[in-house]
């Protein structure tokens, strides 16, 4: 383990050895102006120190070249860091079009990660190195957030909202991950680990850890169970949107407003229903707040994902589905399905 | 210094009526003053105590001191005490208060029944949120983030929430009293560029508090209506949205540490002022500065949402404001370092804390554009190093600066000098534990260290060793001015009416003033901080 005499935290992810260089960069900056101006300070107080107790100071007014300069200068040193940082956050914020998605609900106090494949952890999480890994998370009760300090990310986990973060972990080991928005009696418990393994281990472990079925397929069972499916049918009978190809479309709500079809959107849709209706059909669909967990709304969202209307197949077969959204769960042994 | 000839005044605001009710329902806005300073030391030492409490607990990994529920309390009733109690009040409210009139060269503020009403919601206020402590604590946070707050928090969230809202009207009361006492109690001759740049400190502070406060006291109302009613505003189960608090709560609490530091600029101009027997450099830099500050104060909030899923937009706008507004604070401590150029720079106590205040206050400036450069912030937000950079600014600036213009002023208040080599030592035992303590707080916090935990991995131990020494020596240095200060009032050598040779209208009375504050009216024909040619002084 690392010692307490580090200086900065692993170097695990793609964007943390840039996130260090501005760090440092404005350590520098920090050390060199503070040292500046304490130091011209203690000069002057010692060079003119009074020495006659009647003597009085300089009459010196100020200067307009003066403070022009000293306005000009460190604002264009601090939009200089503004451009930087803004590049940095740019590559933070923006997650690659390929991604492998891993979901995470904090509660008060753990954390609770799906695999796509259906793996499921707690206070444990285990990512492979060289893929670019998001997390959608969200929280079942209060204000929660995901830091993981080797990757140099974090984002706020907010109930009812779905935020991420992505990272491309670099170097194999375990790394901390901690809550770090106060939520509560054992916020400080709310802490785990990050085990990032080399691809070949990862696909070893998820072979071990798959018993449940993919997230889809528990999707498409609870879609069945909460009796979804009388209502949203494959074809144009149903007194429901047809969900088949839904995910990643916008469509036209009654009110003539458009809406992009992403987790938040069916996650209202399966908790408000009358909130955002698909013009041409009734708000008759009853609330499911309360009947699904956030876990749950994740499976259902994943099966959404899932559904593609020309293989019809695949609502009887969902497992086989687990390659197809975002073409972007990785390839498995098929002894890791149900 | 004190000249040995000088001998106390023989009528004082202090020595007219000495009777408990004469203080208790004065309308001197010198004794109001003292009531405050009463009342801020009061809290401070509440608040320091608790401080007190998480650094030992934090000695050692595991949560072996406090259960986990009491150190939430315990860090939440240091937040509430010192912002709500101490530093909002701090510097507008006792040396503002004390030194505004006389500043101005007027015999009490616009309005003083008024000035008496703010101490007593201020003393109901904090009365409530002690009541809050006694009957089950808080443990949201000073934040009060949502849904926390309002759901899931078993604590006394509505007493401490209300005196919280009680204390603003204290705060909302006394800006407004400061903006029109500027406006309309000046000397003749007193125009607003001749004004002592600590009175255009304290106006751009009155501004914050006269706009800023509602906006917090309607929060918290809302907060309070959420807990107790179920209104579904924050809570996301019901069809609030929790992010939306932090917008309202920030949008006063972000300005609320301009409440707390343009005091203290201001105070340092004064102190800087009369120390070096100077003009200050580029003085209408300096004034226009705070005026600046307090605008563009308003528009920087959403720097602390960062990563609680702001659009990418907002958070540009607001990364590259926050950029801008650390500029009038750098031009500022530029122009005091000029103004000590070929000044005649009295070594005595006050000096010390301003050189602690310079020093201080470019690491929290500084560390401030590690906050505002978003990509960095992700990784250091509500980690320690944003814990160690508030400190620099709060007690490295507004704390410092109170201690500055408290060594400065104390002959004026009370008539005597106190012991400068202790006033020396507390400065300096104060400047290194204070480095002691919150220095190795960035370390931890870009280590990864979250805030606000009780128990921590056993790799920041050392780190925090080293903090919990800085507080010890801290503790001690905050605790020396308590003594030597109220030993002075017995046995200080007796000031004179100016002692440091320091020019204003406030140094051209009696050291303590007469209640009226000036027994003939002063008119002002000199510049501010203008040097008197010796033979002839200012004649007021």
């Amino acid at each position: 383990m690392r010692s307490g005499t580090q200086l900065l935290p692993e170097v695990a992810s793609t964007i943390a050895g840039r996130v260090d260089a501005l760090y440092l960069f404005l350590v520098g900056l920090t050390a060199f102006f503070t040292v500046l101006i304490f130091a011209i300070f203690i000069v002057f107080m010692v060079k003119y120190r009074r020495r006659d107790p009647n003597s009085i100071g300089a009459r010196i007014h100020g200067g307009m070249i003066l403070e022009i300069t000293w306005s000009i200068i460190p604002l264009f040193i601090v939009m200089g860091i503004f451009v930087w940082s803004t590049e940095l956050y740019f590559t933070i914020s923006r997650p690659p079009a390929e991604t492998m998605n891993i979901y995470a609900v904090g509660k008060q106090w753990m954390w609770k990660f799906q695999h796509m494949d259906g793996q499921r952890e707690i206070n444990e999480l285990h990512v492979p190195i060289g893929r670019n890994v998001k997390m959608i998370m969200t929280s079942e009760d209060v204000l929660h957030d995901l830091f993981f300090p080797s990757f140099r990310v974090k984002a706020d986990v907010i109930p009812g909202r779905y935020t991420h973060i992505w990272f491309q972990a670099t170097k194999a080991g375990t790394y901390p991950l901690y809550c770090a928005e106060y939520c509560g009696t054992k916020h400080s418990g709310m802490i785990g680990k990050v085990v990032v393994m080399e691809a070949e281990d990862y696909q070893a472990w998820l072979a071990g850890n798959g018993q449940e079925g993919t997230l889809a397929s528990s999707g498409s069972k609870l879609f069945q169970d909460l009796a979804c499916n009388t209502c949203h049918r494959p074809d144009a009978q149903g007194r429901g949107p047809i969900l088949e190809n839904l995910f990643g479309t916008q469509v036209t709500l009654q009110s003539g407003e458009r809406a992009v079809v992403d987790e938040a959107y069916l996650r209202e849709s399966i908790l408000t229903p009358g909130a955002k209706v698909t013009a041409g059909f009734q708000p008759i669909m009853p609330t499911f707040q309360g009947l699904v967990s956030e876990e749950g709304l994740l499976q259902l969202i994943e099966y959404v994902k899932s559904m593609k209307s020309d293989t019809a197949a695949r609502a009887e077969n969902p497992s086989t589905s687990a390659t197809a959204p975002n073409g972007n769960t990785p390839a498995q042994p098929p002894q890791a399905r149900n | 210094m004190s000249t040995p000839t000088a001998v106390m005044p023989s009528i004082s605001y202090l020595n007219t009526k000495t009777t408990l009710m004469s203080w208790l329902l004065t309308r001197d806005h010198k004794r109001i003053a003292l009531l405050y300073i009463a009342g801020v030391t009061f809290f401070f030492g509440i608040g320091g105590f608790f401080a007190g409490l998480i650094r030992l607990e934090l000695v050692t990994p595991v949560g072996d001191l406090l259960s986990d529920d009491n150190y939430n309390k315990v860090f939440t009733m240091h937040g509430v005490m010192m912002v709500f109690f101490v530093l909002i009040p701090l510097i507008p409210a006792t040396l503002g208060n004390f030194l505004l009139p006389l500043m101005l060269g007027a015999k009490d503020v616009a309005f003083p029944k008024l000035n008496l009403l703010s101490f007593y919601i201020y003393l109901m206020g904090s009365l409530f949120t002690l009541y809050a402590i006694v009957s089950g604590g808080l443990d949201t946070g000073w934040t009060f983030y949502t849904p926390f707050s309002t759901v899931a928090s078993t604590s006394a969230v509505v007493p401490a929430a209300l005196g919280i809202f009680i204390n603003g009207f204290s705060s909302i009361l006394t800006g407004l009293n400061f903006m029109v006492t500027i406006h309309r109690m000046r000397a003749p001759g007193l125009t607003w560029f001749r004004l002592p740049l600590f009175v255009w400190a304290l106006y751009a502070t009155s501004l914050i508090q006269v706009l800023g406060t509602p906006v917090v006291a309607i929060t918290i109302v809302l907060v309070a209506a959420e807990r107790i009613f179920s209104f579904g505003l924050f809570n996301p189960a019901v069809g609030g949205d929790p992010v939306l608090f932090q917008h309202l709560f920030w949008f006063y609490s972000h300005p609320a540490v301009y409440i707390m530091i343009l005091p203290a600029m201001g105070v340092i101009s004064e102190v800087i002022a009369g120390m070096t027997r100077k003009q200050i450099f580029g003085y209408s830099f300096v004034a226009f500065s705070s005026l600046g500050i307090a605008v563009v104060g308003f528009l920087v909030w959403g720097h602390h949402l960062f990563v609680a899923g702001m659009s990418v937009y907002a958070t540009l706008v607001f990364s590259v404001l926050t950029f801008i507004v650390a500029i009038p604070s750098a031009v500022k401590v530029f122009n005091w370092t000029a103004t000590m150029y070929k000044g005649s720079v009295a070594w005595d106590t006050p000096i010390l804390y301003v050189a602690g205040f310079i020093g201080l206050f470019a690491i929290g400036g500084l560390t401030g554009l590690f906050l505002a450069s978003v990509g960095l912030d992700i990784h250091v937000t509500d980690t320690y190093f944003v814990v160690a950079h508030f400190h620099y600014v709060m007690v490295g600036g507004a704390i410092m600066g109170f201690l500055a213009g408290i060594h400065f002023w104390w002959p004026k208040i009370t008539g005597r000098m106190y012991n400068d080599f202790l006033g020396r030592v507390a400065a300096g035992l104060i400047f290194v534990g204070f480095n002691l303590t919150f220095f190795p707080q960035f370390v931890a916090g870009y280590l990864g260290m979250p805030r606000r935990y009780h128990a921590y991995p056993d790799e920041f131990q050392v780190l925090n060793v080293l903090s919990t020494a800085g507080a010890t020596v801290l503790a001690v240095g905050f605790t020396l001015p308590l003594f030597y200060l109220a030993w002075s009032l017995k046995t200080g050598a007796i000031a004179g009416d100016n002692p440091w040779g320091a020019v204003g209208l406030e140094w051209n009375t009696t050291s303590p003033p007469p209640t009226e504050n000036f027994t003939t009216q002063p008119i002002v024909t000199w510049e501010a901080y203008e040097q008197p040619t010796p033979v002839e002084g200012h004649v007021v």
